[in-house]
Parts: C-alpha cells; structure tokens; sequence
C-alpha cells in the first residue's frame, strides 16, 4: 500500500502540481513586484530547509570539520559517519521502524474503509455522533493513557514487542484516518451506486467497480499520512520498548547516550532516521496536499 | 457473482425484521473500527480513573490501596504541576500562534506564479516530514549550539556571544523547534484553502476595482476561515501532546522551566513509578482538554459541515 503512495504520483512531484491550473485568467505581467515576491519565497523556502540541508551535509563532514567556529562550508565529503551508524547497529531499528508502520497503515485502511463507507455512503442515525466519538478519541492526550497501558501491556507480556506499537499506531491514527477517508467516501456518486444495485451488482463488485476507483487516490492520501505519523511516533515507542521492538526514534535518542555528542555521527543518524519518510512526502506531495485538507483540495 | 444472493434475498420478506436487519447491515461495516478504537484508547482511560483513587507506587511492591481523592488533593496543591500545566498552555497556544501566521504568509508566497514554485514548496514541506527526535536533535546541536552552532554564528556579527540558548531559553528553544516544525502544516491547509477560492469571485471583486488588501480581507479571509480553524484545532491536538522535541532538547528541565503536561506525568510514571498519582494528572489533563475541546470539536464540525457545501 505504502509502495503505491510512494510511486504514484511521482510525475507532479517537483515540477507543477496538477492542483493549480492558472486561475486567473490573463494577468498583465506584474512588473517588479511580482519578480521581488518570487525571489523572496526563494529567501524563505531556502532559509526554512536550511538546518536539514546543513545537517545532510555535516552527515558527509569529518568530525573535525563538523567542529569548527566560523562553519565549514567546504570540505572533503566522506561516508564514514554513515558506516559509523550502520555498525553502531541501526538496521534492527529500521527492521521494526519499517514493520510497525506498514502494518499499523495496512490496519488502519483495512478498519476505516469500511467504516468511511458506512458513515458517508450508507448513513444511519448517530452517524453524527460516531464521527464525534472517533475524533474526541484523538483529542484525549495520550499520556493519560500511558499508565493503564503500561501496566496492561506488562501484565500480558507484550512489553518490548512490535505488534504492542502496531496495535497503537493503528488505534492512534485511526481517528483521522476515517475523518479523511470519508470525505473521499462522499464524492462517490450516489446515482452510479444505485444503478449498479439496479442492473444487480452484488455490494462487494459494486464497490469495488465504482467506489474503489473513485476513493484509492483518497486511501494513498490518507496511507502517506498515517506512515507520517507511525515512523515519527516516539513516546509510546520509548516507553513500551526496549532492545527488541525499539523503532529509530529510540534508536537516535540511545545513540546519543551511547556515543556523546559527535555532530557530524548525530546528523548522520539522524539523516538516515528521517529519509524514508521525508522522501515519501517529498514524492506524494500532492497526495500530503490532498489528505491534510480533508479532500477539500482535489 | 453468487455471493449477492445471501445479502439481497433476505431484506425481502418481513418489512419490520427486515429494517432492523438492515439497519445493523449498514452498520456492520462500522464495528470494527468502533470496536477497537474503544478498547485501545478508551478502556485505558476508565482504568486511569480507577488507578487515580489507588496509592500505588511500583518502587514498593504491595502497596496498593485506596485512598479515594488524596491524589487529586496532591495534584491541585503541587505548584509544580501548576507551572507544568501553564508551559503546556503557553506551548501551544504559542506554537499554533507562531506556526499559523507563518504558514498563512508563506502560503500567500506560494500561491502565485513564479519560477520553481514546486521546488519552494517542497523545501517548505521538509521540517514536518522530518522526524521531530531527529528535528528537535538538530535544534539542539546544529543550530542552538553555544559555541559550534548556526544561530550563534549568524547573530555573531550583531554582538551575539557564546549564548547557550537551549539553558537560557528553554521553553522559547524549544517552542521555536516547535514552530519550525508545524508551519508547514499550517501551510498546507491555508495554502490548500487559497487554491480552492472560486475564481470568478476573485475576478468580480477585481473587476469591481477592489485593491489587493481589500479583496485579501472581504474576500479570502472569510473563505480561509475553516481551513484556519482546521489548522489550529488539529494542530492543537498534536501540540497538546508533544513530548520528542521536549525530551530530546531540554528532559524537562532545567527542573521543569521546560516540562509540559505530558512530559512531567511521564517522569512520575516512568522516573517515580508513582502510578496513583501520574494517573490523578491524566485524569485532570482529560477533564481539561475535555473542557477545552468540545469548543474546538464544535469548531472543526462546523468547518466540515462548511467543506460539504462547496465541495
């Protein structure tokens, strides 16, 4: 599922977005102005990555060249930080980094879909009050739970295991997940879903003939999000796990306890921890667009 | 397809089992996803408020028993609890704040013509993919620094020392993180909201003669509104609970000029193995952002009931 988020869209992903075709109709070429506006949301966009852009390159320093007041901007690239880190032991981490998420993403679209479904295309009474439950369950502050879970999840030997963060992460992204795949429910005519019933389509291949074509961008939108978020958990993954089930959160913080602060290892490691997920929003872009905004924006 | 046998051929005969049979049909695909989410997020809480009546330290075995309000007694008396639950509140308030009007401004930049606008908003987009351990890390050493750092190198040639900012400003160091990091969301959505403004309103109001400022207030501030409103309340929600950024820049400290609600409760619980009284706080946090957000939900309903209409 991640793999289609990933792949999909690749097309629109530097380039123009399809999200913008130009909306107003011909401009007079807006003299300065305009040029001085463009050139500062370069000044800005440039300014706001630069702290990623300067730790992907002190990642690449000696340490003796991350160490040096005023910063070293030239410098002899190496890979040895990155080696460091992979002997040091990241490959675990990432191991479980990558099964709790997929896993808690592939749950959370197996249990909202047909919950998405029954809340905007066959609506019952309270579907009102369902969707408020499911959203108050998020406004709830996870610490208040931690303690009960703490103690259940210890008394039923599940302290330290991978499927403990995948149970949570589902339960934990589960909310938006069904706010966002029903507003993709609700743009499935409902005139096709009844003509399909009328010519005699049973539910299951009336839903996957209409409404499946019409919601999957919606269902990549709302797997992109729900990775998001499961890759950069960090408090229940620190506090429910130790040296088996730990994801690369927990790996950065030990690391740092293990290894003191050496800049230029640290921005390796923590280079390596973010990639995956900055890639997958970097390529589905439109899709992170799409999901955050509820499907306000097509 | 046979499979459409069984479920078409029994709504059939009697209207009334009929109705009900299908009321629970169209409910069936609902369950799962109710079923667990009250046994994962909300189970946990009723045992939170069992726990709270319990004095139950875990450092000494055996003692457990029940003390009814004491703990809630030592919750309301703790100054520092008080000064946690104040961080707490100035963190987000000043973080959805910050990270809203940035992200408005910015996404007023983006929503325009100009070269390389998808490269620009894909570096603008980074800070919130980035893993906040990993955000709050880099905060930390590469920029806040006292003697290696960028902000101190940048700010040198105003008379800037060696400042150790993290020691000497640490709600604001990690605020700061915390702005940087949720901007992008913020700008996301208003930049999602400026894109979906009916063009030919825009254009009458043009045509109308109405300047840039005008048509910016009477016109696409209205319509932000909801985007705004769902920028701030679901931002809300994911601030309240920050810990990572916390944890990795300050631990809290120093003592707990850094903590937030979640943070403190989590060293009663996980430092002081004080479960009766970390679950007293959890209790109390719930009651509050239960106060605070059956405001905020009616917002976001009205923002969805809004996105409908247009849509």
């Amino acid at each position: 599922m991640a793999e289609q988020t990933l792949s999909s869209p690749a097309g629109s992903a530097s380039g123009t977005p399809d999200a913008d075709p130009p909306r107003i109709t011909p401009k007079k070429p807006r003299r300065t102005g305009n040029v001085l506006l463009g050139v500062l949301a370069w000044v800005v966009g440039i300014g706001f990555f630069f702290p990623i852009l300067w730790m992907v390159l002190t990642a690449f320093k000696q340490e003796a060249d991350a160490y040096t007041s005023p910063p070293t901007l030239f410098f002899t690239p190496t890979l040895a930080q990155f080696e460091e880190v992979f002997s040091s032991g990241i490959g675990p981490y990432l191991l479980n980094s990558v099964f709790a998420t997929l896993m808690s993403t592939v749950l959370v679209i197996l249990l909202a879909t047909p919950a998405a479904y029954a809340v905007s295309l066959r609506p019952v009474k309270k579907t009102q009050d369902v969707l408020f439950f499911f959203i108050s369950t998020k406004m709830l502050p996870v610490v208040a739970a931690i303690v009960p879970i703490y103690v259940v999840v210890n008394y039923i030997g599940m302290l330290d295991n991978i499927w403990t963060l995948v149970v949570l992460y589902t339960a934990m992204n589960l909310p938006i997940a069904v706010w966002m795949m029903r507003s993709f429910f609700q743009e499935v005519p409902k005139e096709l879903l009844e003509a399909a019933s009328m010519d005699g389509a049973s539910l299951f291949r009336s839903l996957r003939e209409v409404v499946l074509p019409v919601v999957s961008p919606g269902m990549a939108a709302t797997a992109l999000i729900c990775v998001i978020f499961s890759w950069n958990e960090f408090f229940f993954a620190v506090n429910l796990t130790a040296s088996q089930a730990a994801t690369v959160p927990v790996f950065l913080v030990g690391f740092i306890t293990s290894e003191g602060l050496y800049f230029a290892k640290l921005c390796a490691a923590a280079t390596m921890a973010a990639l995956p997920v900055v890639i997958a929003g970097w390529v589905a872009q439109n899709k992170l667009v799409q999901g955050l905004s509820f499907g306000a924006v097509k | 397809m046979t499979d459409e046998r069984p479920a078409a051929a029994p709504a059939r005969p009697a209207r009334g089992t009929g109705s009900a049979r299908d009321g629970w049909i169209r409910r069936a695909p609902l369950l799962p996803a109710l079923i667990f989410a009250i046994i994962v997020t909300q189970l946990p809480f009723l045992v939170t408020i069992y726990y709270s009546l319990q004095s139950w330290n875990l450092v000494r075995p055996g003692s457990q028993s029940f003390v009814g309000l004491d703990n809630y007694a030592t919750v309301f008396t703790d100054s520092q609890f008080r000064g946690v639950a104040l961080n707490s509140v100035l963190l987000t308030v000043g973080a959805v704040i910050f990270a809203m009007i940035l992200g408005l401004l910015f996404a007023l930049l983006l929503d325009r013509q100009f070269f390389g606008r998808g490269f620009v908003r894909t570096l603008l987009i980074t800070p919130f993919l980035i893993t906040p351990v990993a955000g709050a890390l880099l905060w930390k050493t590469v920029l806040f620094d006292p003697t290696y750092g960028l902000i101190n190198f940048v700010l040198s040639p105003f008379g800037a020392g060696q400042t150790d900012w993290v020691s000497s400003f640490p709600l604001t160091s990690v605020m700061i993180a915390l702005i940087w990091q949720w901007t992008p969301f913020m700008m996301l959505l208003t930049l999602a909201g400026l894109q979906s403004q009916p063009s030919d309103v825009l254009e009458a109001a043009r045509v109308d003669g109405a300047g840039s400022f005008a048509i910016f207030r009477e016109v696409t501030l209205p319509h932000l509104r909801r985007f705004i409103e769902l920028g701030v309340v679901l931002g809300a929600i994911y601030l309240v609970n920050t810990f990572d950024t916390i944890y990795m820049m300050t631990q809290g400290g120093p003592g707990t000029a850094s903590a937030n609600l979640p943070f403190y409760i989590y060293q009663r619980a996980f430092l002081g193995f004080d479960i009766g009284q970390s679950a007293a706080m959890g209790v109390v946090v719930v009651v509050a952002t239960i106060v605070v957000s059956t405001f905020a939900l009616r917002l976001i309903f009205r923002s969805f009931s809004g996105a409908e209409e247009t849509s």
